[in-house]
């Protein structure tokens, strides 16, 4: 379905001759003879190499799980599988658990986009539109935070973790442990308050004008004209959960039964496991991963220009 | 769930405001309330996570751990230990390695193949896809094939050697610590193939805002295809190029996963990939019985001054003038 609509949308964009704007080589010089053979020359190697170089690995990530141990570890190597194992993917799924490091990883990862959307939104909004005393400070608190490189702060943010102040909690283990920091975002309030920013005052000023109470507004007016932010949003929210190593590694780690997420479980088996079942195991892991990027593509695109950087 | 809870309340007390004492104050301060109730919920966040994190990295880098519980004040001694340490040296010559590597191959490789795409009129989003595919991988994912890929036993990439007759290599696990050394590139290579499609993407995106008039003049004035580039598509990213190069040091700086994956969590043969942040791991959470978050700390500490004086002069040096 998602390969389809994104042909059909590649199909409509194929510009026609003369539409294009103008970039570092004219249309017309293109359209000579020796600029014609030079530029089926040029687009023939990018695709054939970028297809070696981007696909390749990844084509071996998926078929390398359907050899047998022996084939796997074969040399001279074999392009494709000679004698197809999808038992392979059966035993990785088995051997690593990978249910319930599937089922950890969408826990982990749509908690943490809800904390994220109901804090982080609220949290913008106010800065936005409701503008408390002090919030300007807060805002340029919450954005200084962006500043300080957050694999550094890992320890003491760990040690937090273990006893919260005031609240004597010890968090490392649980799921708030990978929800909560994650709400500490200030990219997303950043983006969130700068497209809140932008809704006219208006608005805002009518609905309260008829009793509206901030809730309301937020609800009624805010989150209907936000949609596209907060699918930004969302999309590197969740990404950002499923690729996360080092974090979930310190506080998910070496719980039975298991509380990591894919990316820690299946390095962790990667040890003391034949070769193709890892294989297996990693191409399984990428699969939301690459399913997720073919629908939304379009969304994460436009996210990476529109948000700026995503550090 | 913080905001529905204070929003429910202003309109329970909003009678009981109206006629009380509070007279012409309760409206603002009402209004104050309900907004600081939105930004509780991000507040405590930041403030057990961010925030006090940051200031207890500080104070933990001067404290020692007191036998029986507790911690108390221990002056310079963490900083003077890791200095004393010869890994702590090792893992700065190896980050900055990385850093400089990741440079070379990953800071110029994108905006060459964002040039490339933009001038490409077929296959554009089918190229742009490729490019950004391994991005969404899970870096396990990834790295375990690229393992697999240096395995010295049984790996792709000795068999293509072998099959040139060409010498074959260890890869990650090559000793040697020149300052250009095989395991770091292989690092490297695993880390750009990873990571290159982002910035590819957002110099495509900046590339396409660039007005064709001004290349249309250039050629007018008889302006060949590298002194466009030159004058024309350089300058009018730069902006973006400037940017993309503080982040991307600030973050190949924090190299962690890459090595830790590929060399099992060891840091190559005699350390020779082990990054900064690796041994704050290492110090932290994987020295042998002691395992000591002060000294982790102290390091912590002086990679986010280093990293702050860096984006700081960065910043400074290439701000717009004028």
């Amino acid at each position: 379905m998602a390969g389809l609509a994104a042909t059909a949308r590649a199909a409509r964009r194929r510009p026609v001759a003369g539409t294009t704007t103008r970039t570092l080589i004219s249309g017309a010089s293109l359209h000579r003879r020796r600029g014609r053979i030079t530029y089926r020359v040029v687009l023939t190697l990018a695709i054939v190499v970028f297809t070696l170089v981007f696909i390749g690995p990844i084509y071996f990530l998926f078929t390398d799980g359907l050899k047998s141990t022996q084939e796997v570890i074969a040399t001279p190597p074999t392009l494709y599988p000679h004698q197809p194992h999808p038992g392979s993917y059966v035993q990785a799924f088995d051997r690593l658990d990978m249910a319930r490091l599937f089922w950890n990883t969408i826990y982990y990862a749509f908690g943490a986009l809800a904390f994220q959307l109901v804090f982080d939104v609220a949290a913008a909004y106010s800065l936005s539109k409701l503008r408390p005393v002090l919030g300007n400070v807060i805002f340029f608190l919450m954005l200084a935070t962006l500043m300080i490189p957050s694999t550094v702060l890992v320890v003491p943010q760990y040690v937090t973790m273990t006893d919260l102040p005031i609240l004597h909690l010890n968090l490392v283990g649980t799921p708030e442990a990978i929800w909560l920091p994650t709400v500490a975002n200030a990219f997303n309030i950043f983006l969130l308050k700068r497209f809140f920013d932008s809704i006219p005052s208006d608005y805002i000023d009518a609905a309260q004008i008829d009793g509206a109470s901030p809730l309301r507004i937020l609800r009624s007016i805010v989150l209907p004209i936000s949609r596209p932010i907060i699918g930004v949003v969302s999309i590197f929210g969740l990404v950002a959960v499923w690729k996360d190593f080092l974090w979930p590694l310190l506080v998910e780690y070496g719980y039975t039964p298991t509380r990591e997420t894919l990316n820690v479980g299946i390095w962790q088996a990667a040890y003391g496991t034949p070769q193709n079942l890892i294989i297996a195991a990693s191409a399984m892991a990428a699969v939301p991963t690459i399913v997720f990027f073919l629908i939304f593509q379009r969304n994460i695109m436009a996210g990476l220009t529109a948000g700026g950087i995503r550090g | 769930m913080a905001g529905v809870a204070t929003l429910r309340k202003p309109k329970a007390e909003s009678r009981a405001t109206r006629t009380g004492a509070a007279g012409r104050l309760g409206p603002k301060i009402r209004r104050n309330l309900s907004a600081h109730g939105f930004l509780i919920g991000a507040v405590i966040c930041f403030t057990f996570f961010s925030w006090y994190p940051i200031i207890r990295e500080f104070i933990m880098s001067f404290q020692k751990a007191v036998y029986g519980g507790g911690y108390a004040w221990a002056g310079w001694s963490n900083y003077v230990r890791i200095f004393r340490d010869p890994t702590f040296w090792q893992a700065w010559r190896n980050t900055l390695e990385f850093t400089l590597l990741a440079l070379v191959f990953g800071y110029a490789a994108p905006f060459f193949v964002a040039l490339l795409l933009n001038e490409l009129r077929h296959a554009r989003g089918y190229l742009r896809v490729l490019v950004y595919l391994p991005v969404m991988l899970p870096p396990a994912s990834a790295l375990l094939l690229f393992a697999y890929f240096y395995n010295p036993q049984y790996g792709l990439f000795d068999d293509i050697l072998r099959i040139l007759h060409l010498p074959t290599s260890q890869w990650v696990f090559q000793p040697g610590s020149g300052f250009v050394s095989v395991a770091m590139v292989s690092v490297v290579i695993a880390s750009t193939w990873m990571n290159m499609g982002a910035a590819t993407l957002i110099y495509l995106a900046a590339l396409q805002n660039i007005p064709g008039e001004l290349y249309e003049a250039a050629e007018l004035d008889g302006a060949g295809l590298w002194r466009r580039i030159r004058h024309i598509t350089i300058p009018q990213t730069r902006l973006i190029l400037l940017m993309l190069l503080l982040l991307q040091i600030v973050a190949t700086m924090q190299m962690f996963v890459e090595s830790f994956v590929l060399t099992n969590q060891g840091g190559g043969v005699g350390d020779n990939t082990l990054s900064v942040v690796m041994l704050i791991y290492q110090y932290a959470f994987a020295m042998s019985g002691a395992s000591n978050y002060n000294s982790a700390s102290a390091l912590g500490v002086m990679l986010m001054l280093v990293l702050a004086a860096f984006s700081g002069g960065f910043l400074w040096l290439t701000r717009e003038r004028g």
